[in-house]
């Protein structure tokens, strides 16, 4: 399985994390431990904190108190947004912009030039024949592969996703969750916001349940879709209001 | 109506004859212009792009100075470099006072703040799109300002030009600082104030309207570059 990540990947800590904006508290004091190499679902009705506490594991912000540490050495990390950043460049130049700035890139490809290594990621994912197109007149799914081709190029350790197919068509989705699940076979840690259930259940293999800035659950996927503790987890799974 | 068919026959008789008191009018006007808008852009493009990304005490205060200073009266820019520069001055001794450079140094002091300030609002809004991606790769707020500029690139020509029309426009600094010397300050502007107040009104309209068609040309190439690269890259 691990073809490219000899290395089990290292575990990320949150000891008692907590971010608070202009006085409110938008997570509470939370401690977990994200470790292996899992797809961890993170779930939750809108505002719940899911992506605040994936910026936070990823990094892009710090907590206003407690901890957020990668218990050895920090791993290669890449991150897809739900709306894809792109360069005001072609899609071979926003590939080759990533091997130029980032320190990480993948071994099997180090013989190569950044050219030819962006050209073997637009090829992996379908995006060959675009690429020297402009990368922001590509359409929406053309966009978010791309952003997954330039992760791909990064190699990652751990790959956070926040909600990456919520705009996307259906042809689209199952492109993204097809390139999530290469990603794990080849070693990498997922980590992923949704608030689709039947892309859950699809895609995770532990979910971390968020409901008002706690973490209510954070258990093996098949326990949380067929007995989940909490009573806002049942209702989100039942497909309920939660408030 | 004489007289405007009297400044477009003069003009086009200038344009026609090309004698060398008004070639070297013309490109003294567009090398002073063009060299102050390209020191001006080296140091506020970076300076713009630094002020977007970072914060600190007294930023708000930086801005809004900057902002006044769009605004910097020409001979007031003129009067300050004047001081600097004269015999007397503090930088006396480098004898640059009614020398193109003088003029040049003027006109940047003009230029800069315009293109610092607009730079600033164009990155500012840039890194706000961009930040979580770029941070995500790891980048510093110090290795995001190439990219960001470069990416602005459409967007900070137009500021760039706004710095050149500043620069090719004005008349108060340079007039102050160069002094309108023949053959070796004197640029078009300052001629067509000479020729004005002469009386010579055709040939200082004539001037006006070289003026106006040089302007118009690096306007136009400007934007046909921008605009193909524009298509070409989204």
């Amino acid at each position: 399985m691990n073809a490219h990540h000899t290395f089990p990947v290292t575990p990320l800590e949150l000891n008692r994390a907590s971010f608070t904006h202009r006085g409110h508290t938008l997570l509470k004091p939370t401690t977990l431990n994200l470790s292996g190499c899992q797809r961890t679902l993170i779930m939750g009705p809108n505002g719940a904190g899911k992506s605040l506490l994936m910026r936070l594991a990823h990094g892009l912000l710090t907590p206003t108190s407690g901890t957020v540490r990668w218990l050895g050495e920090k791993p290669a990390q890449a991150m897809v947004f739900q709306r894809p950043v792109l360069l005001r460049r072609s899609a071979l130049d926003n590939l080759t912009y990533v091997l130029a700035v980032s320190t990480s890139s993948r071994p099997e490809l180090a013989t190569l030039t950044r050219k030819a290594q962006a050209m073997c990621a637009l090829e992996k994912f379908g995006l060959a024949p675009l690429a020297k197109r402009p990368a922001r007149v590509l359409s929406g799914g053309e966009q978010q592969r791309l952003t997954l081709a330039r992760a791909w190029l990064l190699n990652p350790q751990v790959l956070f996703l926040d909600e990456p197919t919520s705009a996307l068509d259906p042809a689209a989705i199952k492109a993204v969750e097809d390139a999530v699940m290469e990603f794990h076979h080849s070693g990498t840690r997922i980590v992923m916001t949704t608030h689709d259930l039947h892309q859950a259940r699809r895609l995770a293999n532990e979910v971390l349940f968020l409901h008002n800035g706690a973490v209510l659950e954070h258990t093996p996927a098949n326990d949380f879709f067929t007995a989940p503790t909490s009573p806002e987890a049942r209702a989100f799974i039942q497909g309920e209001l939660v408030w | 109506m004489l007289t405007s068919d009297n400044a477009f026959s003069t003009a086009l008789a200038l344009i026609i004859s090309m004698d060398d008191a008004l070639l070297s009018i013309v490109l003294l006007s567009l090398q002073v212009s063009l060299m102050a808008v390209l020191i001006a852009s080296l140091l506020a493009l970076p300076l713009g792009a630094a002020l977007a990304l970072w914060g600190f005490p007294g930023r708000n205060a930086v801005i809004v100075a900057l902002n006044a200073l769009m605004g910097l009266p020409p001979v007031v820019a003129g009067l300050c470099v004047y001081l600097l520069l004269s015999r007397a001055g503090p930088l006396g001794e480098w004898g640059l006072l009614f020398t193109p450079s003088a003029m040049v140094i003027a006109q940047v002091i003009l230029v800069l703040p315009i293109i610092a300030a607009l730079t600033r609002q164009q990155v500012e809004t840039l890194h706000g799109e961009y930040a979580e991606q770029l941070s995500s790769l790891g980048l510093t707020r110090g290795r995001m300002i190439p990219t960001l500029l470069w990416d602005a690139r459409f967007a900070l020509m137009t500021v760039v030009l706004a710095g050149f029309g500043r620069a090719s426009a004005e008349v108060g600094a340079v007039m102050i600082v160069g002094g309108n010397i023949d053959g070796v300050t004197r640029v078009m502007t300052t001629s067509i104030v000479l020729e004005t107040s002469k009386g010579n009104l055709p040939m200082a309209l004539g001037l006006g309207i070289i003026l106006l068609a040089l302007v118009t040309l690096i306007n136009a190439i400007a934007h046909t570059v921008g605009e193909t690269a524009k298509r070409r890259l989204g």
